[in-house]
């Protein structure tokens, strides 16, 4: 535990000066996402350590390295949060991974994301230089939101090395429950559950069944329970399996996909098996279909296709982007990493 | 604070003439404005203090004139200022004698409430209200709600990622976006975002969020609408001292609840805001909380009753619950009221925007009061105590220049103490023109080069907006000659002129 961030700063310097690609890592447990980049790997380990956590300004700062488990910990010793449930694939993740992916599990539709919660970064750019953007208040519109472009960026525009988060407190109350509906019934309930602000923090269809979970104060978790009806979930785990996808749902050879959707889009006719989270939004796929397939059909309902795991080399397991925002993309790529040393096509072969 | 070419970066000459022909040979149905007497009207923005006549107004109605009009100004090289309904506090839509301003209210509609998926498509001159009132028939509402909601346009809102005093629990602008339609400086379509929660690549959407009009011009917005909350309690409380006041608000969230208002006004601004609407604010008190809870019943009354133990802990002389509605409507009157009820104890006031860490408002706030004795004009102040948002209030006569420079330089002392306990020189009102020297107090060279290589990705020859938000190094190294940032010399690398 500790500030490497001396150590870091020259290992870009030197990388910028002889050219060589690097790509940052935490644990590792999302390194399979994406394109496979020739570079050198940057552990971020090392530096690691909660800066400063004041639970009353509802804030918290941790180095690139610290363990989203370590993270998760301290919050919860104050009976705090980070809402947007990061997953922990293989067990752990870095906060500069976390960040990073972009990625967020079950309470994501009604907490927000990763992004929404960031609330300052440094980062080390491809000039070798230490920044900071944004900041510890909630409020802060001085310059453009370069903290928040971090999230979801896939290492590609500098290497975190340090994050400042809005967290939240635990909700008080927390009850799941299970009902036998089809997919199209559970999308009409979840909308009108949802129009009607009823206290959802997770919704998950899968196998015939809807898995809920309700969250807030002991009243509006109580009313809400005794409205739904169904019974009680039997598997006091599996929110957290279903964020680190260690159901059996993801087990198997068959390529897994993520599709990211409208809300309240119908149920898409998907070659393979099937599993409906954040009430719709975000619905994983096991399919041998072909990638142009599976996308056609995520864009035609307005959303996009992301293979996120199979072994076969494939060009873009990211949704391609439009011909003039993937420009912007390499233009501001090019600014803030001229000599391409973050985890060049890792996203996107050109970029 | 007027564009200054000798440190703002020069501005190409343009041929009105020429230009304006050119314009309404291309664009017959365009709406151009370009005698003095047409142009005056848009010399400012909500930041009165500063003005300069447009060199010409552009009034499109559609998106092909927005492209077209973008195409042809930069083949010219002329700059392009955009603007909504003009309400912004820091000149961020302060125009430029030699550019054309884009004046989007004429793109005024909403497209489409979608109760189902919960969202609004709206283009960008729609009132920030008007999306609430569309939505309300639903049940359904807009979160954001600056205090200017009534007039301000939603491409403003995001344009300045604006705020509000809901921002603590429901977040600013960039939190309530799903999807953004953009031209870019060459007229070109993108659109950033979508209908789904997240979309691949970066996300630009979050990047031109409070970018203030500086990267692209946006033509098409999708907002997230939420279920409107069934119940709201607001809390009244007093206290014989700030600092016990600032205690209370961090107990509050410490006790793990997150208010959807909690305002903090001191005792200068809640008289004067009693004066002028009534709102039965005491006024002995030192300072007053207004702390708003909502949602359902059982979880507002449980809330309440926990806010309420904490505040009588943290020493508040009196605790009040607004009995009904229209109470709590005038409990809210007297806070919405407390800018124009400070113009009337004043005969001008200058309004800062600050942010910082909660845990500095007594160091702050005694910051302030010093800083008021030492420039001799006194300041009112209210503040968003829930996110850190604070609002000082500097009461000055501007007919006397010796006082608008004071207000001016105390404003700047403001700001550069906000930072300085480690917050930001603006929580809601963006940099605009009038906060542009002060960004030198935030930000240091390199990340300030960054800022432009972020703005060359999107804007090479820099005529979107240019002189808001970013400063060059120029203007840094001789405003920050007076200053010190970070312990440090500012920009010791830098060539002086």
């Amino acid at each position: 535990m500790g500030d490497r961030t001396e150590a870091l700063l020259e290992r870009v310097r030197a990388a910028r000066a002889e050219r060589r690609p690097l790509c940052p890592r935490g644990t590792g447990g999302k390194s399979h996402l994406g394109r496979p980049v020739d570079g050198e790997a940057l552990d971020t380990l090392g530096h690691s350590g909660v800066v400063h956590y004041d639970p009353s300004e509802l804030v918290v700062t941790a180095r690139a390295g610290t363990r989203v488990s370590e993270l998760i910990a301290t919050l919860a010793e104050q009976d705090q949060m980070l809402p947007f449930e990061p997953p922990l694939f293989g067990g752990d993740a870095s906060v500069g991974g976390m960040v990073a992916s972009g990625l967020a599990g079950p309470r994501r539709p009604w907490a927000g994301s990763v992004r929404d919660f960031v609330l300052g970064t440094r980062v080390i750019t491809g000039e070798g230089r230490h920044l900071r953007f944004g900041g510890e208040v909630m409020k802060n519109v001085a310059g453009y939101d370069l903290s928040r472009l971090m999230a979801g960026s896939f290492g590609c525009l500098g290497l975190i090395t340090e994050v400042s988060f809005k967290v939240l407190p635990h909700p008080r109350a927390s009850r799941s429950l299970q009902l036998r509906l089809t997919g199209e019934q559970a999308r009409e309930r979840i909308l009108n559950w949802r129009r009607r602000g009823l206290p959802l923090s997770a919704a998950c269809h899968g196998g015939g069944l809807l898995r809920l979970r309700l969250e807030g104060n002991q009243g509006s978790v109580d009313a809400a329970v005794a409205e739904i009806g169904g019974e009680p979930l039997e598997d006091a785990h599996y929110w957290q399996k279903l964020r680190d996808h260690r159901l059996p749902f993801f087990d198997g050879a068959k390529p897994l996909w993520r599709l990211s959707l409208p809300p309240a889009t119908p149920e898409l006719d998907l070659p393979g098996t099937r599993l409906s989270d954040w009430g719709g939004a975000q619905r994983w796929l096991k399919s041998d279909a072909d990638a142009d397939t599976l996308r056609q059909l995520a864009a035609s309902a307005g959303g996009s296709a992301t293979r996120f795991s199979g072994e076969e080399p494939e060009d873009t397991p990211f949704h391609p982007l439009p011909a003039p925002l993937l420009r912007y993309h390499q233009t501001l790529k090019a600014r803030l990493d001229p000599d391409r040393i973050f985890n060049p096509g890792r996203l996107y072969a050109d970029l | 604070m007027h564009y200054d070419e000798r440190l703002d970066g020069p501005l190409p000459e343009v041929d009105k003439a020429a230009l304006l022909a050119r314009l309404q040979r291309a664009l017959p149905d365009l709406r151009l404005l370009h005698r003095r007497e047409d142009l005056t009207p848009y010399e400012c923005d909500g930041l009165s203090a500063y003005r300069t006549v447009p060199m010409l107004v552009a009034l499109p109605e559609t998106l092909a004139q927005v492209k077209a009009l973008m195409r042809i100004a930069s083949d010219e090289g002329v700059p392009v200022v955009a603007r909504g309904a003009g309400t912004g506090l820091s000149g961020g839509a302060l125009p430029l004698e030699k550019g054309i301003l884009l004046v989007m209210a004429r793109f005024n509609r909403i497209l489409e409430i979608d109760a189902e998926a919960g969202t609004a498509r709206v283009q960008p001159g729609v009132r920030n209200l008007a999306i609430s009132q569309a939505a309300a028939p639903y049940g359904l509402y807009y979160a954001p709600d600056p205090s200017s909601q009534i007039a301000c346009s939603i491409g403003g809102n995001v344009a300045e990622n604006a705020g509000g005093v809901h921002c603590l629990k429901y977040g600013l602008t960039v939190h309530n976006l799903l999807k953004l339609e953009i031209v870019t400086v060459d007229g070109e379509c993108l659109t950033l975002g979508s209908d789904a929660l997240d979309t691949p690549g970066f996300d630009l959407m979050a990047l031109f969020t409070g970018s203030e009009g500086m990267l692209g011009i946006v033509t098409e917005i999708t907002v997230k609408l939420l279920p409107a909350p069934p119940r709201a309690k607001v809390l009244l409380a007093s206290f014989d001292s700030v600092e016990k006041a600032g205690q209370a608000v961090a107990d509050i969230i410490a006790a793990g609840v997150i208010p959807s208002g909690l305002e903090m006004m001191d005792n200068l601004a809640l008289c004067a805001a009693e004066d002028f609407a009534h709102a039965g604010y005491p006024r002995d008190a030192a300072a007053i909380l207004l702390c708003e809870l909502d949602g359902v019943e059982s979880d507002v009354d449980e809330d309440c009753q926990r806010v309420r133990a904490v505040m009588e802990n943290a020493g508040a002389t009196d605790i009040r619950q607004a009995r009904d509605d229209a109470e709590r409507q005038r409990f809210w009157a007297g806070r919405k009221a407390a800018f124009p009820a400070v113009g009337r104890i004043s005969p001008d006031y200058y309004c800062m925007d600050g942010t910082i860490p909660k845990r500095e408002l007594p160091k702050v706030l005694a910051g302030i009061e010093a800083l008021s004795r030492e420039y001799d004009l006194r300041v009112a102040n209210v503040f968003h105590a829930g996110d850190g948002n604070m609002h000082p209030l500097i009461l000055f006569d501007a007919n006397d220049s010796d006082q608008l420079h004071r207000a001016e330089a105390l404003g700047g002392r403001i700001l550069e103490l906000c930072v300085a306990v480690g917050g930001s020189i603006t929580g809601e009102h963006g940099v605009g023109r009038e906060k542009i020297n002060q960004m030198c107090s935030q930000f240091d060279a390199d990340e300030i080069t960054c800022f432009h290589a972020v703005k060359a990705a999107f804007d090479p020859q820099r005529l979107l907006n240019p002189g808001k938000n970013i400063p060059t190094l120029n203007r840094c190294a001789e405003f920050g000659a007076m200053h010190i940032h970070r312990g440090e010399l500012p920009f010791p690398d830098l060539e002086r002129f």
